[in-house]
């Protein structure tokens, strides 16, 4: 990225995972096309992230769909996603690249074998490429342009933000016995968070930020129509309602998310249920809530519901 | 202003003091961030307002808090006729001041005239430890308000996952075959290792409605020892709280070193301060939002409450109930405790006491010690 003294008067070039993308309509379309139903104003985030370059942040409630958005860009743009799944006490060998200690080996024990080679050429074979595994920031550099997800960021240590950090502005990687690799076009970066812990704002002012919200009703039916095709529509209509009407108002102590609205008109919909009601609501609550109490407060409140 | 004809700036001008203004109302804008707006609003088609709105929240914003302050101050600025959130009107509270410790003899007198005085001050210190904050002169206050920073303030660990090199312990085994391949598969010398510890992230839900006035103050005193003893941006410590008709989250305000201007900030930032009590709303708006997200998760959370609850008392046993299946341990402090006669009466501390793995005083310096190092060793 280039450093624009005056940015309002100069338009940036687009990212080069972006080009094909015109606008935020053209983007908006293509999400749709993959399946996943956001607002615009999503869409407007993403784009921009796009054509500026930038990682984009995504956080929000669990099951609001956050990972399920970075495979949809990687679909619309047609490339390849690479995922980093982050934990506590991940570190640079399991994200960037490790040698393949036994291969090396192996590797020595054939030359000994063969009993061909000077020490020398025996010592530079040995970090060569061909050793080298790629751990997923580096395979993300090495494919670009590619969708980088950096999952639940909130999961790993303070540490790990700071070589994330490292990584992010330049979009390089320093390998001490083979040299730097860049990657040739910067990588679309996803990072998301379910906020169990504040990010650093260092981190954070790298990225473009976008809170994902529970949709309303009728991007719900939308989602499950466009997710779920086989539920019915009728059927789709009546569990999101349902669905709305518990994350509201009856106190869960852990609402459902979009996540679990897919796996509940899915389950209905294989049992063979037409229309809600409380008998099969009862039988397949587990796909929607997943505590005791949650479970028991779903069905008195389903039990009004349906006989109002 | 609102007579005169508008006044034409330039773009670029209106969308800088605009991000100035978002920054004044608390939203953490810097330079970079400031640049990536004007960068965003160019790509974007700057006479939409949609679309000048949404490249704000992506670039100027970093939580569900932000994007609140940032459309408050986006109302009001591009709309001519509205006007800038104005600060709520704070009702004037005595700043808190240290004062000079009364002399409390004159000069003269032998080494042992001011051996008598010195023992008698420490021994007036002691007593003070004991006295209930609550019903102590504004002189003796500020001579206890500086005793606060006695409190030696330690954070319980934990034992984490991950393991550490040591001397002793279980064999580790990954590290020995990795250094045993790096000398082309020659054993070589075991690498040991055992389990690591981190620290234990600690919460402190302070009440500060009505009925806990006369603590609120020493309350954030402790809390303000607790922030300070851990290290800025620590991924684990220390989060303060407090509860009354509404939940505040005051970490920030109290990260000053500085005991009274964090007690300043805390004060300004806290809106229910002497309200009512609505204490089960308020710890299930915390547990919903904060603790199950992972707040609480393995932590020690401190419930300092009278138990005056005026809303539900079933709610209010079920959300501690709730907070003690995902807080490592709940304490509860009552500054009614240590008194004299007190029996658990109230209507609030009979349904959580079930619940709560101790139950401590809190209404003088000496309980607050008492206090700081159940939390050290939970």
């Amino acid at each position: 990225m280039q450093v624009a003294p005056s940015p309002s008067s100069t338009v940036p070039t687009p990212s080069d995972a972006a080009r094909g993308v015109e606008s935020v309509e053209d983007l908006t379309a293509r999400l749709a096309a993959t399946g996943y139903v956001g607002d615009d104003s999503l869409a407007t985030t993403v784009w921009l992230a796009l054509r500026m370059g930038r990682p984009l942040l995504l956080e929000g409630e669990p099951g609001t769909g956050k990972t399920s958005l970075a495979e949809a860009i990687a679909t619309s743009l047609e490339l390849p996603i690479v995922r980093l799944q982050c934990y506590e006490g991940i570190d640079a060998t399991q994200a960037l690249y490790d040698w393949d200690f036994p291969r090396q080996i192996l590797h020595l024990r054939a030359l000994e074998a063969a009993g061909g080679a000077s020490a020398e050429e025996a010592e530079q074979g040995l970090y060569d490429e061909r050793f080298l595994l790629a751990r997923p920031v580096l395979a993300a550099l090495q494919q670009a342009p590619a969708v980088l997800l950096v999952d639940e960021v909130d999961r790993a240590d303070d540490e790990f933000e700071a070589f994330l950090l490292e990584v992010l502005s330049t979009y390089q990687v320093t390998i001490p016995e083979l040299g730097t690799v860049t990657a040739a076009v910067p990588p679309v970066v996803v990072l998301t968070s379910n906020r169990t812990r504040d990010l650093h704002d260092a981190l954070k002012r790298r990225c473009l930020y976008h809170w994902i919200d529970h949709p309303g009703l009728e991007r719900e039916v939308q989602i499950v129509r466009s997710r779920a095709p086989e539920v019915a529509e009728a059927l789709a209509r009546q569990v999101v309602v349902a669905v709305q009407r518990l994350r509201d108002g009856a106190g869960l102590l852990k609402p459902p998310g979009v996540a679990e609205t897919l796996d509940w008109a899915r389950a209905l919909q294989m049992l063979g249920t037409t229309d809600l009601d409380l008998e099969s609501a009862a039988r397949t609550v587990g796909a929607l809530v997943k505590y005791r109490e949650d479970a028991d407060r779903v069905r008195t409140a389903l039990d009004r519901m349906l006989a109002a | 202003m609102t007579t005169s004809a508008p006044v034409r700036h330039p773009g670029e001008e209106v969308l800088l003091g605009f991000t100035r203004a978002v920054r004044a109302a608390g939203v953490a804008v810097t330079m970079d961030r400031a640049q990536g707006y004007l960068e965003a609003v160019a790509l974007l088609d700057a006479g939409d307002p949609e679309g000048v709105r949404r490249a704000g929240h992506a670039t100027l914003c970093g939580g569900p808090a932000d994007l609140d302050r940032h459309d408050q101050v986006f109302d009001t600025w591009f709309d001519p006729r509205g006007e800038l959130p104005r600060s709520r009107p704070r009702e004037e509270r005595p700043a808190p001041r240290l004062t000079e410790v009364p002399e409390t003899d004159g000069d003269g007198g032998g080494d042992e005239m001011t051996d008598d005085v010195i023992r008698a001050r420490a021994s007036e210190a002691e007593v003070l430890r004991h006295r209930d904050v609550a019903t102590l002169e504004p002189s003796e206050k500020a001579r206890l308000e500086a005793m606060f920073a006695t409190l030696r303030c330690r954070v319980p660990r934990r034992r984490t996952a991950r393991h550490r090199a040591w001397h002793r312990g279980e064999v580790d085994a990954p590290a020995t075959l990795r250094a045993s391949l790096r000398r082309m598969g020659e054993p070589s010398e075991i690498s040991w290792r055992r389990r690591g510890t981190k620290p234990r992230r600690v919460v402190l839900l302070l009440d500060v409605s009505g009925s806990m006035s006369g603590y609120a103050d020493a309350l954030l005193r402790v809390a303000h020892r607790f922030v300070s003893a851990c290290p800025a941006g620590a991924s684990y410590g220390v989060e303060v709280f407090t509860v009354g008709t509404r939940l505040t989250r005051v970490t920030r305000a109290l990260a000053h070193a500085d005991p009274e201007r964090a007690l300043v900030a805390a004060g300004e930032s806290v809106p229910d301060w002497s309200g009512g009590t609505r204490l089960g709303e308020s710890l299930q708006a915390f547990t919903d939002r904060w603790g199950a997200a992972g707040l609480a998760r393995g932590a020690v959370v401190v419930i300092a409450s009278d138990g005056w609850e005026r809303g539900d008392v079933d709610l209010l046993a079920g959300q501690v109930a709730r907070l003690q299946r995902l807080a490592h341990r709940v304490v509860w402090v009552n500054p009614h405790r240590g008194k004299a006669g007190y029996e658990p009466v109230q209507r609030g501390v009979q349904a959580v006491l079930p619940h709560v793995d101790d139950f401590l005083a809190g209404h003088s310096l000496a309980t607050y010690a008492e206090l700081v190092e159940v939390v050290a060793r939970a």
